[in-house]
């Protein structure tokens, strides 16, 4: 676990806050002095899971570098949403690059601040999967070999949602989206296709390598600020739900990204070098069909005919992921 | 203003976008009626009062609880915690150990000398308390913090009514029942003992504004049972009030080695555990039903036949002889009623103890024109009043739900009606808000915790001894155990609302003074009232 659970205190470090705690053992976001790096006023869906995901980093790295701190957004919902010209949302120096460069332009963020001896001054670059997985990964697999001295962020919504919820290598099999439609013998995203970024990013050797999701606030901040005290190359890969490209309840944000863990659909860890150090394990096991079901986008393996067979392999891929990672918490 | 290349307008903030206006369905903060609260016959604020213990001031704690009931180290005692029945926690592990911090505050509040606050104003207005039981006392508290005299007058040389001539030792210490009377007579309380009312008009006369009758049920029921001229048969009541005098274990009465128990209450039951400790080798209760429809309290029935008391279940006494005892078998019918069977058997007995019931001395109710009695109750309306205006009642002679709690709710109500009446009013309760259900809840939140075991005193030793069954918490546990409340329905500032918002639309507002929500940036997602732990926000349609 990347940071030390309070263990009692009526809510322990499950809530945002907790009144019973010192103020300094208390989350960034229960701050009523927090950054709030994005501002009310922007243009996200309701119930965005990446404008909170978003807020939840920047503010914790804002924290981290006691405000000293660059943003390089890439194009995709998060700079669409936040930044229509010429209104803002951000409250950081923020600068927009194109859809595939993003890791290119912290590297050069960070190369000037160091020309211009402002070392202390950190950069964070941050972009969707498809600008990060897809569209921008050469420039990423760049900016890691090199190990330039940048936080990237990647917010993984697991599909192109801006531009009308297209398929992207972050797409979960069996998926539905506007490019792998519910039709034919294997509707939705084939099974064997796309990537998990944070592993190939394993691969680099990096510094710091972690994933987290917006249900788990504590876990999230602790690894923000673990790797702000790094220097070189680190990659942060949070799940933040989509209402609309997931075809689920704007209320239900914090819910799916929480069934996503609990039912090892996604695995939450931290890496140092090509190591994982630590996993959040599983706290109450699901089967995966209390993550799938309340999905529009996985509406067909349920109906009148569940496909059964579609299900079992989503839960053995969920399986895999919780030997892989080692998701479930010895007794 | 000189811009770069290409740039025509000033850079601006998002702040300018109302995303208020999407909004179809808007968050408001509520407080519902946690479930414990809503089941307390005292009428506690109990979510309330675990809120200040669980921040570790006890002393809030307590006088928050005392706002509605004055007797929390007995009622931390005898209480049947109607609340823990009703705890969410349930759901999760176990309900919250509400009884056992009860009876933490309450003896810490004994432990350092917390007094009650002086009443701030004087109506010059005095009430008559008829009984020094828990109605009467709670009767008397609740009149003296609103500003009114109350006078109790007690018929026994000693106050605490039931408590004292009816609970026994092992349940309620009687340092603790002392303690907790002293504070209310410190408080202003002025109780005469050996005091009876022989006719409440009458005594109405002498400078009272009002009465409130809490006489309580001191009179054993009786069933005919033949029996011999040297068969043993006493009354329930008669020995529970006998071993109040005994000083010396000789003065006790005396039951013999082989008791009977008659009936199925929680006085059978309080009887035969009292005998055991007496030195009964055997206490056995009769009762003509089943053990699911038996009126003693479950966890009551345990504890005794822990301690090796026997119950025959489905038996009537029909003749009661000089050293045994007949009894004969019953069937439950399809209604469930117990009938003969014509099967009968003799057990040994040295005495038989009759606990069928209690009935109250209504003499001081004669001519009392429009006060009705019915099956030995006095009828009283909604706001506790007889038939007669000024005449209030409750406890035991006033309801068929007999125990220490509600009786303390009846005096605290009566006390808001006679306020009321005095000021030439009725008494209207404020209107009730809505339960705080499990459903509405977000039980992930909350941390795992095991259910603090209360010490239970080693079982050879509570057969012998009169010593308190239960022990108490530390303040250690009692904290841990304070803790584990989810505060249903009541925002506990846990920050979550605020931390989970993505349109940062919660304003936090400072300790104590939780949240406010933002309605320009709100989009109604309803994220905040999915995730607040307690259920404490509501989505509500949007008007247009």
């Amino acid at each position: 676990m990347s940071f030390q659970p309070i263990k009692f205190y009526q809510t322990g470090t499950f809530t945002v806050g907790n009144r019973l705690l010192p103020p300094e053992q208390r989350s960034v976001q229960a701050s009523a002095k927090r950054f709030n790096s994005i501002n009310s006023g922007h243009r996200a869906c309701q119930g965005c899971g990446e404008a909170l995901g978003a807020r939840y980093a920047i503010d914790a790295a804002m924290e981290a570098t006691d405000g000293q701190l660059v943003c390089a957004n890439a194009t995709g919902c998060l700079e669409v949403f936040s930044t229509p010209y010429p209104e803002t949302s951000w409250q950081v120096p923020w600068i927009h690059s194109l859809f595939g460069n993003t890791a290119a332009v912290a590297t050069g963020i960070a190369a000037a601040l160091k020309v211009k001896d402002q070392g202390g001054t950190r950069v964070v670059a941050q972009g969707g999967d498809g600008g990060t997985t897809d569209i921008g990964f050469g420039c990423l697999s760049g900016m890691f070999e090199r190990n330039d001295d940048v936080l990237y962020i990647c917010y993984d919504n697991q599909g192109y949602m801006n531009t009308g919820v297209q398929r992207s290598s972050a797409t979960p099999p069996a998926a539905r989206t506007a490019t792998t439609m519910a039709v034919g013998p294997e509707p939705g995203n084939v099974f064997g296709q796309g990537k998990f970024v944070p592993a190939i990013a394993l691969a680099h050797d990096i510094p710091y390598v972690a994933t987290a999701t917006v249900a788990d606030l504590r876990d999230l901040e602790a690894k923000v600020r673990r790797a702000m005290e790094i220097r070189g190359a680190r990659y942060l890969h949070i799940l933040v739900p989509c209402p609309l490209g997931w075809g689920t309840a704007a209320h239900d944000t914090i819910r799916m990204a929480r069934l996503a863990k609990e039912t090892g659909i996604f695995p939450v860890f931290e890496a140092e070098h090509g190591e994982i150090r630590a996993v959040l394990p599983i706290r109450r096991q699901l089967p995966v069909e209390e993550y799938l079901k309340p999905q529009k986008r996985y509406a067909h393996l349920f109906g009148k005919q569940p496909h059964v067979e579609v299900i079992a392999r989503l839960q053995a891929l969920a399986d895999r992921n919780i030997r892989r990672y080692g998701l479930l918490e010895q007794a | 203003m000189e811009k770069p290349f290409a740039i025509t307008l000033d850079p601006g903030s998002s702040l300018a976008n109302r995303t208020g206006s999407w909004r179809t369905f808007r968050p408001e903060y509520v407080d519902r009626l946690p479930p414990c609260n809503a089941a307390c016959p005292a009428g506690e604020n109990i979510q309330g009062w675990l809120f200040h213990a669980e921040g570790g001031d006890y002393e809030a704690a307590w006088r928050a609880l005392t706002d509605n009931n004055p007797l929390p180290a007995i009622m931390g005692r005898v209480c049947y915690h109607p609340c823990e029945s009703a705890c969410n926690r349930q759901n999760i592990d176990a309900a919250v150990g509400i009884n056992s911090v009860e009876r933490f505050l309450g003896d810490e509040a004994i432990k350092r000398g917390w007094k009650f606050h002086p009443s701030a104003q004087d109506s010059g207005k005095r009430v008559l308390v008829v009984g020094s039981g828990p109605a009467g006392l709670s009767a008397a508290y609740h009149l003296t913090r609103l500003g009114h005299r109350a006078v109790i007058h007690e018929a026994a040389p000693l106050a605490g009514g039931m408590m004292r001539y009816g609970i026994p030792k092992y349940r309620l210490p009687r340092d603790v029942l002392d303690a907790e009377i002293r504070r209310l007579v410190d408080f202003g309380v002025e109780i005469r003992l050996r005091t009876k009312v022989s006719n409440v008009l009458e005594a109405l006369q002498d400078g009272f504004d009002a009465v409130f009758l809490g006489v309580g049920a001191h009179i054993a029921k009786r069933a005919y049972i033949p029996a011999g001229d040297a068969s043993k048969v006493l009354d329930a009541v008669a020995v529970l009030h006998d071993m109040e005098g005994a000083q010396l274990p000789d003065m006790a009465p005396m039951l013999g080695r082989r008791v009977v128990v008659y009936g199925g209450g929680n006085t059978a039951i309080d009887v035969a555990r009292t005998a055991k400790r007496l030195g009964a080798e055997e206490a056995i209760i009769v009762y003509r039903r089943t053990r699911e429809k038996m009126p003693a309290h479950d966890f009551e029935v345990e504890e005794a036949l822990q301690e090796g008391i026997s119950i025959k279940w489905l038996s009537t006494i029909k003749e009661a002889g000089e050293d045994d005892i007949m009894i004969e078998k019953m069937a439950l019918d399809d209604k469930g009623f117990p009938q003969p069977t014509g099967e009968f058997e003799r057990i040994p007995a040295d005495s038989v103890v009759l606990a069928l019931g209690q009935d109250s001395d209504l003499g001081l109710l004669e001519n009392v024109p429009g006060l009705v009695t019915d099956k030995g109750l006095v009828q009283v309306d909604a706001a506790m009043m007889t038939g007669h205006p000024g005449v209030f009642a409750g406890g035991d002679m006033a309801g068929n739900e007999r125990t220490v709690t509600v009786a303390v709710g009846h005096g605290k109500k009566a006390a808001r009606a006679i306020d009321a009446y005095l000021r030439g009013k009725t008494y209207a309760p404020p209107p009730k808000p809505e339960l705080a259900t499990f459903e509405r809840m977000n039980p992930w939140y909350y941390s795992d915790a095991p259910k603090t075991v209360r010490p239970v005193l080693d079982i050879i030793r509570r057969q012998s001894t009169f010593e308190e069954v239960l022990g108490g918490l530390d303040e250690h546990n009692a904290l841990f155990e304070a803790r584990r409340c989810m505060s249903c329905g009541n925002c506990f500032e846990c920050d979550n609302c605020y931390g989970v918002c993505p349109d940062n639309a919660v304003i936090k507002l400072g300790p104590g003074r939780r949240f406010q929500f933002n309605y320009d940036y709100c989009k109604g997602c309803g994220v905040c009232a999915a995730e607040c732990p307690c259920g404490a926000i509501r989505m509500v349609p949007e008007e247009n």
